[in-house]
């Protein structure tokens, strides 16, 4: 399969061209150096919006659980947040943001595109997240809980103790593939004018008419990325196996 | 006979349309063991999940201690933390270790110190033969080994009342004695406890109080003696004549 389609593309009328514009060794040996440049950028907003994206979303999923008419309030806006950013086109929200917010000319607000477009891929992925909790915690039967209030435990402390130890155990394979997506996700936010490995890539091919380096960005961002996913499977099948052993509860 | 711990006083619950405690009275004195005894559907888990404050009741009140407990004002949490519960299926936190499992309450909600806390867990433990399990994950432990673990759980933190629901009904019968020498031991230590059960051949020998509940209506209430040995109601004696024929008598 891989074979035939090498020899289709390598024997096509316009490969000879193709060849050159896309895999030109002069210009991969020029883009690497500001490709990693631009790559650190991508992982900071990596590590930053995925440590935000998961506070938010637990908090958001948190906030779900809490009961009573009281809260009502709480859990339809939570329930709305997470609709309305999981429809939104992760694209659209980030031109709005990056575009939107410096032309309101707000005082005292940044209109850094790089912080910009991190807050829209926290906002984005705090929504995805927040519905893997809600998942998890759904999966935790309730007799755990049952079992935790009547040992006492607040609801509070049923949450902390029991429920959330447990449905986290269960979406940390989930979790690993947002963060994988997210990694890939951080390349957009070069369409605000912050310089990551994409935007790099981007100007290298602007002047150059080569594209070369948007094959060498992609081979980087695969390559950070297989050994996550490869984790996140082991993780996965590591604990469904788990389940099927232990199947008291 | 001393103030009871636990009271029911005309205790009505009813899910929508059907009512499952009719008008149910029922005192537990202190160091007396009470057992409910019925058909399936009867209402023994509802009545035992309304001194828990699991469910509310719709009429009526339940005093612990000399407290309306079901006063809408009283801290459910702190009423359960005064009682201790069973469950038929064990319902043991499945990602603490049996030590974890026992010490949650006392050093969450009893403010306990870890140490402590394990010291008297490990003392219960060794007495239940299970101090060579304290490490173990609840998954790792059989049926009988996990409710005996549930026991201690419930009692640890010295519970005003213990309220046990079938707690040998999901154990494969070998393993039924084990733990029901358990409870037979909790009578010798004058534990006040209110058990649901279709062991009647146990509930015969442990109870100083018998009550069957028909309907949500206890039928017939009395000692060991009376209740099994001289039933007044027709039906507790058919409930009782198809158990002895069914070789559970
Ligand atoms: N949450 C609920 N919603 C509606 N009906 C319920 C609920 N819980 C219990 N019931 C009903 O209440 C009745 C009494 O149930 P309960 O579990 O108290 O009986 P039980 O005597 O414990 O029976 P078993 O011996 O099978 O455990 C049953 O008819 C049951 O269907
Ligand atoms: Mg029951």
């Amino acid at each position: 399969m891989a074979a035939v389609l090498f020899f289709v593309v390598t024997g096509s009328p316009g490969w000879p061209v193709t060849r050159k514009t896309f895999f030109s060794a002069h210009y991969a040996g020029e883009i690497v150096g500001p490709a990693l440049r631009g790559l650190e950028l991508n992982l900071e907003l990596l590590l930053v919006c995925g440590v935000s994206a998961l506070a938010l979303a637990l908090l958001l999923a948190w906030l779900r659980t809490l009961r009573g008419p009281v809260f009502l309030p709480v859990r339809m806006l939570t329930a709305a947040y997470v609709d309305f950013f999981r429809g939104m086109p992760l694209i659209v929200l980030l031109l709005i943001i990056v575009f939107g917010v410096p032309g309101l000319q707000l005082t005292g607000v940044t209109n850094d595109p790089i912080i910009l477009g991190g807050a829209a891929l926290t906002i984005n992925y705090s929504a995805y997240m927040a519905e893997d909790f809600r998942v998890g915690i759904e999966s935790v039967h309730p007799s755990q809980r049952a079992a935790a209030r009547a040992i006492g435990l607040t609801h509070g402390q049923t949450m902390r103790f029991v429920v959330l130890p447990q449905a986290i155990r269960r979406v940390v394979p989930a979790l690993i593939n947002d963060l994988v997506s997210l990694q890939k996700d951080t390349g957009l936010v070069y369409i605000g004018g912050a310089i990551d490995a994409v935007a790099a890539a981007h100007i290298q091919a602007a002047a150059s008419f080569n594209y070369t380096s948007y094959v060498v960005v992609g081979l980087m961002f695969v390559l950070l990325t297989v050994p996550v996913t490869r984790y996140a499977d082991w993780l996965t099948r590591r604990m469904d196996r788990q389940r099927t052993q232990g199947g008291t509860v | 006979m001393t103030a009871p711990v636990l009271r029911f006083e005309s205790v009505r619950k009813a899910f929508g349309e059907q009512v499952i405690l009719d008008d149910v009275s029922l005192s537990v004195p202190e160091h007396s063991v009470t057992v409910l005894i019925g058909a399936s559907g009867s209402g023994k888990s509802t009545l035992l999940r309304c001194a828990n404050l699991l469910e509310e009741i719709d009429d009526g009140a339940i005093w612990l201690d000399g407290e309306d407990v079901t006063d809408p004002r009283v801290d459910a949490d702190s009423v359960r933390r005064r009682i201790g519960v069973v469950f038929q299926a064990y319902n043991l936190f499945p990602h603490l270790n049996v030590l974890d499992n026992i010490t949650l309450g006392p050093r969450r909600v009893h403010g306990v110190p870890r140490a402590e806390a394990e010291r008297r867990a490990m003392e219960l433990l060794d007495r239940l033969g299970l101090a060579a399990k304290a490490k173990e994950y609840p998954d790792r432990l059989s049926g009988g080994q996990q409710q005996r673990v549930a026991l201690v759980r419930a009692i640890v933190s010295e519970p005003r009342v213990l309220l046990l629901d079938e707690i040998t009904a999901a154990l494969d019968p070998e393993l039924v004695t084990e733990v029901l020498a358990v409870v037979r031991d909790l009578k010798e230590q004058g534990r006040t406890m209110v058990l649901a059960t279709h062991e009647m051949a146990f509930a015969r020998d442990v109870a100083d109080q018998v009550c069957f509940l028909a309907d949500g209506v206890i039928l017939e209430r009395g000692t060991s003696a009376q209740v099994f040995g001289d039933p007044q109601h027709e039906r507790t004696r058919r409930f009782l004549s198809r158990l002895s024929e069914a070789g559970r008598l």
